[in-house]
């Protein structure tokens, strides 16, 4: 996915002189491409990345589309307060990418899983936050944030995963992206890419459901999300990240408000497969560390 | 008006806004005060008519909590109607008790310590890209130079030769629990500004001349940013509070704000 990332960064500074790129000293073998063609926009930092942040929203404030690269929860949790009073609170036109968010850097440790970034994020208001599930969804938002002005922060998997859902036309900042429809009660959301192991574990066991990939956990088109729930009753949202503050989350309060509001008549069972507040210290590759963090699909799950 | 009677008016204003909404941190507000009067009368380039002007220099208040002289001297230069200034810290007012980018001529909203500096190092880092001739000017406090992200973006401006970037630091030597040296002692400060590839100069914060000299020094010097170490006395002016850590939070009741009033009235 950063290939992904960089390309399209690329193409997009082809034609937007304001596109600029920072790097807390990550990136190496992979931001070359954007490096070698724009070396006037691109600064490495170095690893402080508070001040990058702040660097970046001075840019910013100069009328630069400032995008920030770094990994896991360097450029998220290790700097949420510049982030927040600096980029958010002003609106600024800052683009965080985190790149090998969940388990993708899994025998590096906990100092490198990003399992909680997101719910960190989604506090925040004025923050748009994105989750893509293969390299073509990451190309198609890459191209979507180059035109947004504001804050954004991208949750990018590593390197090498498979492409797993067809490129779509119509996809606009907080859309679900449908994978197939059903017409069973059953509808899978899924964020990241864990949806390659998803689709696969739908495939194999021939389970008749509905599949969305959902990259946008703020914001989340309403009107679409009330109309999956109106017609499936059985959600099953798949995520890499805790449970207490992740996509799953964001789909139970949004559903919950609609019931509340009378816009749904009735509340879908809603089966969360997120991280049960913990940590793993073990070593393990990332399909084994999801397990052991329980982001298991199960036939019970479905109706 | 020159920097002398801008300071004196900065003050006098200052100490009617805190004495009004009874606010903490005038120690700090009038401790800069003389910085603020030479930048505003001779050195910021700005017209309050326009505050979104492209060539206008940029100025960020890093130790927020000291607004109330700043916001004093923005009404003072014209940026909003001097009676703006009753609003400060009052209900449905903009004027937070913290510097806030809603208010005219303000660049960035400031409160938590350590934010001023990064974001001036971004903007200066941007005027450079655009070819743009505006500087960049930050005011730190000495408690303020304790957090981390300060020192990354010492590290930064001096790598990115930030020559368009000019740091004050209001070194009144005083935080929220006593003496800075007591806390977290930043000496030797110079040096280690020296050792961090800035231009340091080390002055009188309440010297005009001095400051206008090193402002003009800061502007010719190329290839590094400038910190102008600034040693000044917490409460400048408020004869019996100066260099006092009651001053941080202590608002002047009716009879101290008599006396206080006769002291900057001088
Ligand atoms: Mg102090």
């Amino acid at each position: 996915m950063r290939k992904a990332f960089v390309n399209q960064l690329v193409e997009e500074a082809k034609h937007n002189d304001k596109i600029f790129l920072l790097t807390g000293d990550l990136g190496f073998h992979a931001l070359e491409p954007f490096i070698e063609a724009y070396p006037d926009r691109f600064l490495n930092c170095g690893i402080n990345e508070q001040a990058m942040i702040g660097l970046a929203a001075g840019l910013a404030m100069g009328g630069f589309n400032v995008y920030i690269y770094s990994i896991a929860n360097f450029p998220s949790l290790r700097c949420i307060e510049q982030i927040r009073n600096d980029v958010a609170y002003p609106k600024l036109n800052v683009k965080i990418v985190s790149v090998g968010v969940g388990f993708a850097y899994s025998a590096l440790g906990a100092s490198h899983q990003a399992t909680e970034d997101m719910g960190m994020m989604r506090a925040i208001p004025n923050m748009v936050i994105c989750t893509p599930c293969d390299p073509s969804e990451t190309t198609q938002i890459i191209a979507m944030s180059a035109k947004y002005d504001g804050p954004m922060y991208l949750r990018l998997g590593k390197a090498r995963e498979k492409e797993v859902f067809e490129k779509v036309d119509e996809f606009e900042i907080g859309d679900f992206h449908a994978y197939q429809e059903s017409d069973t009660p059953n509808a899978l959301f899924v964020s990241g890419s864990i949806a390659d192991y998803a689709v696969n574990w739908i495939k194999e066991n021939q389970i008749s459901t509905a599949i969305y990939s959902v990259p946008f956990v703020k914001p989340i088109n309403q009107s679409q999300l009330k109309e999956i729930i109106t017609r499936h009753s059985n959600i099953v949202v798949l995520e890499e990240h805790q449970l207490s503050c992740g996509l799953g989350s964001a789909i139970v309060e949004q559903a919950n408000d609609m019931f509340a509001n009378g816009m749904i008549p009735e509340y879908p069972k809603i089966h969360r497969i997120g991280i049960h507040d913990l940590f793993l210290h073990v070593c393990g590759t990332t399909p084994s560390l999801r397990e052991k963090a329980f982001l298991t699909l199960d036939k019970g799950l479905f109706v | 008006m020159n920097s002398v009677e801008l300071a004196k008016k900065i003050r006098l204003v200052t100490a009617e806004m805190v004495y009004k909404a009874s606010a903490s941190h005038i120690g700090g507000a009038l401790s800069m005060a003389d910085i603020l009067a030479v930048l505003y009368a001779d050195v910021l380039q700005f017209d309050p008519n326009n505050p979104s002007d492209d060539n206008r220099d940029r100025f960020i208040l890093s130790k927020g909590h000291t607004c109330a002289s700043y916001y004093a001297t923005l009404g003072i230069m014209g940026y909003f109607p001097m009676s703006y200034l009753d609003g400060f810290a009052q209900e449905g007012s903009l004027l937070l008790e913290h510097t806030s980018h809603y208010v005219p001529g303000v660049e960035l909203s400031t409160g938590s310590l350590g934010h001023g500096l990064p974001v001036g190092c971004g903007i200066a880092y941007g005027a450079k890209k655009l070819h743009k001739n505006y500087r960049t000017y930050v005011i730190v406090g000495d408690g303020d130079m304790e957090e981390g992200s300060n020192w990354e973006a010492l590290l930064l401006g001096a790598q990115l030769k930030l020559d368009n970037l000019c740091l004050i630091i209001d070194y009144n030597k005083i935080q929220c629990f006593g003496r800075t040296n007591e806390i977290i002692n930043l000496e030797p400060f110079k040096e280690k500004l020296d050792a961090f590839n800035w231009n340091c100069i080390e002055l009188d914060g309440h010297d005009h001349d001095a400051l206008r000299n090193a402002f003009k020094e800061a502007e010719q010097t190329k290839g590094k940013p400038t910190v102008i170490l600034a040693n000044t006395i917490k409460a400048k002016g408020w004869k019996s509070m100066e260099d006092t850590l009651f001053s941080h939070y202590h608002s002047p009741n009716d009879e101290e704000y008599k006396q206080l009033m006769e002291d900057l009235s001088k």
